[in-house]
């Protein structure tokens, strides 16, 4: 039994219990040992690892050491990687049986299963995120979509009754650092079902999985062409998007760089699918499964850090509930385990890059300023790496900036509201429109608010689930199109 | 309709818009909104409406005919105005346009809506689409089978107006008079169809029921074909408020006034006030305001210029609107055209909703 | 007297409640943490035979184990042994000189179908001959038929009878159906002076399971905050692995913090779960993996 600190007596005050560590963990760090990766990448163009130039690093945000070096495309080799994308889509994917890309796709998620323990390590490596949650979470939905989109290359007819459907082309994909490889998913395998080539570029910060990736393209011996991937920042991706051969652009990041997108390609008749931000509302209802739904705002606030584009950031609370409620909520955020993304206890894992921290930071001190209650886990942080302590705001109303901003960290805005109308009201008080919430044990209320919600994904009673046949996307500012399920393959169809 | 998204054949329409500023006297305008608007021409690459050539731009502005009947009985002065928030109304700014037949001669006044119409449009519109998208797919499907009737009803003299005032031969009239009546039926029995048409369960690998269906995207805004006065803009409106949407219409072409005589069909459809608003005027003055409006949630286009549609796109961006680009047929079989009608042309103007449930005790 | 009215409770979602359970499993315990949480589930255990073939003899050697887990190397005593109301007196004395507890299942257990008067006299009875702590039934039957007030009162009127003794209140979660009216069945319980509420005879093939009982645990908690009384919890039947118990164990650190990691507050009922405990503790010692063999099984 050791010494109770100060910060845990706290914990006891403010809230009865005391989450010590009468019995603590051991810490159980996943091995590294066999992870395999280069010091240096350029990109993956024509089949080939290509070199590439500009290098600039990806850290680990957990310890801030360099994983490996990254080469910047210009516009010169994302134009190679385009022309290889038009080669092979005209040349072979485009013309090639159905079945047999349904063969190749699949083949791809099969490959993912088997290097699924390597590439949970490396995603939690390179973007902070715990190893639990890449391990569990972000792998088995990875492997999952492709084995979902493999199914509907040759049945693709079916899809849109009384329509023909045809490929488009050359799809420009760019995806964000939260998901690197979900991301990469999502956006790969509808794509290639659809009989389109590829061109994907991922988020700086977190490049090093689709590399992994890419070799799997060449171990499934994928024709050449059909995907390539190029590394870079905000230029390279502008040179995917303003490409003119380019058929289709598919974006997923932010409502501004979205904005800036659906800009560049004005003038043009490129298809446009854009997944942004969001701030999600996650009522609950007084005749909520109470627990549950405590376990659902944790679930949709710190999943990943909050780094969750559908993340609840914005609670709802009736009233009648309220004091209830956030005293659960800031119990079971005391039981939180944050650290070494690595360890496989951890439950909150590193903020993905020292700018988000700062961003994180910045918007909290916000929060203080304009007057809202701050309460923080009383755990201890990391004293090297991007780390942030999970935090709730109470006394939140809607004309705050934490109640309006997408935070895109632990950060958690506590509202409440009186009746069923009042929380309508402030959960659609937003430009975005990405997900909501509802916790009630009434099945006529659920359908009632899940109906007027506007957001293209509604979780009752449950928060941030996900799955391949689901489809996913925004209303409003939080983009069009959707991934996932047979929805998910519009986008990357003509359909006549 | 087709949903294009293909680059679009070059502007080849045979614009037959009013001409505008350039006619003197053909309007009263107000100044300020004029020299916006002569701005905005000069802005876009489009060429200078010619609902006939400046060349043989008349010096006499009497009404066809005198204003008389064919018995030479002298008619009773019909105002076009534009129909918003279920009321017919003159523009704010008090600005018309001129409609003149092939000869030159005024066939009549048509408004020119502003950007406070525009506006107002909107905002009728925003207020009437809860209530119309809350209403059942079934009576939504009513209504709009009532305008299909009223068209047929109002047969006669919309054959006669487009004879009139679209200058098509009785023939093509009848034509184009009776697609728009089929068209509006046939997308009036989607409303209670289209959901469970599009609509799914989702097999999802957890104990959740999954499902996603679609719902109306909001406002919409429509800039109407530059042709078909009356199939373009039946073919462009139904898809679009079937689902729940309200709309905004701006019609430019060849005769803003038969979009007017159809507002007087759905008006008398029991459409709900502001569920569809029709203003007259000139697209690219008006462009720039809808697209940017941050309380319009979709663009439908049809008919545009290059330049046109680019700004649209641009601006549309500040609220991450959606934007569709219909097609435009060229002639009139085209218009008339199976093809030219598709569940497909409902999707650009929903969202789809996917929602998530515990299956449980 | 006055007729006891259920209080308003949350209801619970069963997929989101099982998917809360679940994750405690995925907590990984190694090394010194998991030799810590063995030895702690020993200290927590009740070591039970409930068989229609029980004997002094067979209560006798069970009592040893449960004073002296493991020969050879130190281990803590378990926290008491659980038997049938006749093998009290026997159990009371082979323990002496210990600090385990004697507890037994009174009550026409498992069934509890029997009069109150006989219910209550076996009761007295069995503190009579030394039990420390008694483990009741619930009437299900009547719990089911939303005779609440019945229940409370049979409850109440229990835990008067114990006198000294330590209720133990075995709601058979196997047979309520939901987890609703499990939350149900361990307010009243609770409402009604149970010290401990505890999920299973044993006798019913769905016995304790780690999301049943963290709904308990929810209202354990809850009941904690409305009163400032801590209620302890037992999961009882179809415990038998070392790592079910550790799973316990985390689920109770997680949600109900420092204060319930203790015998006073938490138990595990199991026959044959203590043997496959001390297999771990010795690999974890040993670095071998163990044969049951090398354990005694009384």
């Amino acid at each position: 039994m050791t010494t109770k600190t100060n910060e845990q007596a706290h914990s006891r005050d403010m809230a009865g219990l005391l989450f010590g560590d009468l019995w603590g963990y051991a810490p159980s760090p996943e091995s590294t040992d066999h992870v395999r990766y280069a010091q240096r990448y350029g990109h993956f163009i024509n089949g080939r690892f290509v070199e590439g130039k500009d290098h600039f690093p990806s850290i680990n945000p957990a310890t801030e050491e360099v994983i490996a070096e990254f080469a910047a495309a210009d516009e010169a080799e994302v134009d190679q990687a385009v022309q290889s994308a038009r080669a092979a889509y005209a040349g072979v994917w485009g013309k090639m049986k159905p079945a047999e890309r349904a063969k190749y796709i699949y083949r791809l998620g099969r490959l993912i299963q088997e290097n699924a323990r390597e590439l949970a390590i490396l995603e939690s490596m390179d973007g902070g995120k715990p190893i639990k949650e890449s391990r569990d979470v972000d792998l088995p939905l990875v492997a999952a979509h492709f084995l979902y989109y493999a199914g509907w290359a040759d049945k693709l007819h079916y899809a849109f009754p009384g329509a023909t459907v045809s490929s488009i082309g050359v799809a420009g994909q760019v995806i964000p650092w939260n998901f690197p490889l979900l991301m990469a998913a999502w956006k790969l395998a509808p794509a290639l079902a659809a009989g389109n080539s590829v061109v994907l570029k991922p988020a700086e910060t977190t490049p090093l999985t689709a590399m992994k990736l890419a070799e799997l393209c060449q171990e499934a011996d994928l024709p050449a062409g059909v995907v390539n991937i190029v590394n870079g920042a905000g230029r390279t991706g502008a040179a995917i998007v303003k490409h003119p051969d380019i058929d289709k652009v598919a974006f997923t990041g932010s409502t501004e760089v979205g904005k800036i997108i659906q800009r560049a390609i004005a003038g043009t008749r490129k298809r446009l699918t854009l997944e942004l931000g969001g701030k999600g509302a996650n009522i609950i209802f007084e005749d909520a499964p109470l627990d549950q739904a405590v376990e659902g705002i944790i679930q949709g606030i710190f999943f990943n850090q909050g780094h969750v584009c559908c993340a609840g950031s914005r609670l709802l609370v009736q009233e009648s509930v309220a004091k209830e409620v956030i005293q659960k909520l800031r119990l079971r955020m005391e039981s939180l385990r944050v650290g070494d993304p690595l360890d496989k206890n951890t439950d909150v894992g590193a903020i993905n890059s020292r700018a988000q921290l700062d961003k994180i930071h910045e918007l909290v001190q916000s929060g203080i300023d304009e007057g809202a209650h701050i309460h923080q886990s009383t755990c201890n942080l990391p004293s090297r790496g991007f780390f942030f302590r999970p935090t709730v705001f109470t006394e939140v109303s809607q004309s705050h900036r934490i109640a309006q901003e997408e935070i895109f960290g632990p950060v958690l805005s506590v509202l409440t509201f009186r009746t069923p109308d009042e929380a309508l009201k402030k959960a659609n008080n937003s430009p975005y429109g990405l997900s909501a919430g509802i916790w009630s044990d009434k099945g006529s209320k659920l359908f009632s608010v899940a109906g007027a919600i506007r957001a293209g994904v509604v979780w009752g009673n449950t928060y941030n689930q996900f799955d391949p046949a689901s489809p996913f996307g925004g209303y409003k500012e939080s983009g069009f199109g959707r991934e996932g399920g047979l929805h998910g393959l519009k986008p990357y169809l003509e359909v006549r | 309709m087709t949903q294009t998204q293909k680059k679009k054949s070059t502007d080849t329409t045979q614009k037959k818009s009013p001409e505008a500023a350039t006619i003197p006297n053909a309007e009263q305008t107000n100044g300020s909104e004029g020299s916006a608007a002569s701005k905005a021409q000069a802005k876009s690459a489009s060429p200078p409406p010619t609902a006939r050539s400046t060349a043989s731009a008349p010096n006499d502005h009497r009404l066809v005919g005198g204003g008389r009947t064919d018995n030479g009985r002298l008619m009773v002065h019909k105002t076009y105005k534009m129909w918003v928030g279920g009321k017919f109304i003159r523009s704010e700014q008090g600005r018309v346009l001129g409609l003149h037949n092939a000869e030159g001669d005024l066939v009549t006044h048509y408004v020119r809506a502003s950007r406070k119409d525009l506006r107002d449009a909107v905002s009728a519109a925003r207020s009437a689409q809860t209530p119309w998208a809350t209403r059942s797919a079934f009576n939504r499907g009513q209504i709009l089978f009532r305008a299909a009737e009223m068209i047929d009803a109002r047969r006669e003299s919309l054959i006669a107006r487009l004879q009139e005032h679209a200058h098509l031969s009785a023939s093509e009239a009848t034509q184009e008079v009776d697609a728009a009546a089929d068209r509006m039926f046939w997308y009036a029995g989607w409303t209670d169809k289209y959901v469970q048409v599009l609509s799914s369960v989702n097999p999802v690998a957890s104990s959740f029921f999954n499902f996603t269906l679609p719902e109306p995207t909001g406002v919409v805004a429509i800039f109407a074909p530059t042709n078909a006065p009356l199939l373009g803009l039946v073919s462009l409106i139904a898809p679009v408020i079937l689902s729940g949407n309200t709309c905004v219409v701006l019609v430019e072409n060849n005769a803003p006034t038969v979009a007017i005589e159809l507002s007087e069909i759905l008006a008398t459809s029991d459409f709900p006030g502001g569920v569809v608003n029709i203003l007259t005027g000139l697209r690219d003055e008006l462009l720039p305001h809808a697209a940017g409006h941050m309380d319009i949630n979709a663009i439908a286009s049809c008919g545009g210029n290059e330049a046109q549609d680019r700004a649209i796109q641009l601006a549309a961006c500040e609220s991450v609107k959606r934007v569709h680009f219909f097609e435009q047929p060229q002639t009139l079989d085209a218009w008339c055209s199976e093809r030219q009608q598709s569940l497909y042309s409902i999707l650009p103007f929903v969202e789809w909703k996917t929602a998530w449930h515990p299956i449980g005790v | 007297m006055q007729t006891y009215r259920l209080p308003k409770i949350p209801t619970v979602d069963q997929v989101q409640v099982e998917s809360r359970a679940a994750a405690f499993t995925t907590r990984s315990i190694k090394k010194g943490a998991k030799k810590a949480a063995l030895e702690l589930a020993i200290r927590m255990m009740d070591l039970t035979t409930l068989e229609g073939m029980d004997t002094e003899g067979k209560v006798q050697m069970m009592c040893k184990k449960a004073m002296q887990p493991m020969i050879g190397r130190p281990c803590p005593s378990v926290a008491a042994v659980c038997v049938y109301p006749t093998l009290v007196g026997v159990a009371k004395r082979s323990l002496v000189g210990s600090d385990v507890k004697v507890a037994a299942v009174a009550t026409a257990f498992p069934s509890g179908q029997s009069f109150l008067p006989i219910r209550l006299e076996e009761i007295r009875q069995t503190v009579a001959e030394g039990a420390d702590e008694i483990d009741m039934v619930i009437s299900r039957g009547a719990f089911l038929a939303g005779e609440y007030a019945r229940i409370y009162d049979e409850v109440a009127a229990s835990k008067e009878a114990c006198g000294p003794a330590h209720l133990k209140v075995i709601l058979e979660t196997g047979e309520l159906g939901t987890y609703d009216q499990v939350r149900k069945a361990s307010q009243i319980a609770m409402d009604a002076g149970a010290d401990f509420i505890k999920t299973s005879t044993g006798k019913v093939s769905e016995a304790a399971t780690l999301p049943v009982t963290l709904v308990m645990f929810e209202a354990v908690r809850d009941f904690f905050f409305q009163t400032g009384k801590r209620i302890g919890i037992k999961p009882a039947g179809g415990i038998r692995k070392a790592k079910q118990a550790w799973q316990y164990l985390v689920m109770v650190k997680e949600t109900l913090g420092d204060d319930w990691l203790t015998p006073d507050l938490f138990r595990l009922g199991a026959s044959s779960l203590l043997n496959d405990v001390l297999m771990q503790l010795q690999r974890l010692e040993t670095g071998n993996y163990q044969s049951s063999l090398y354990f005694s099984e009384d």
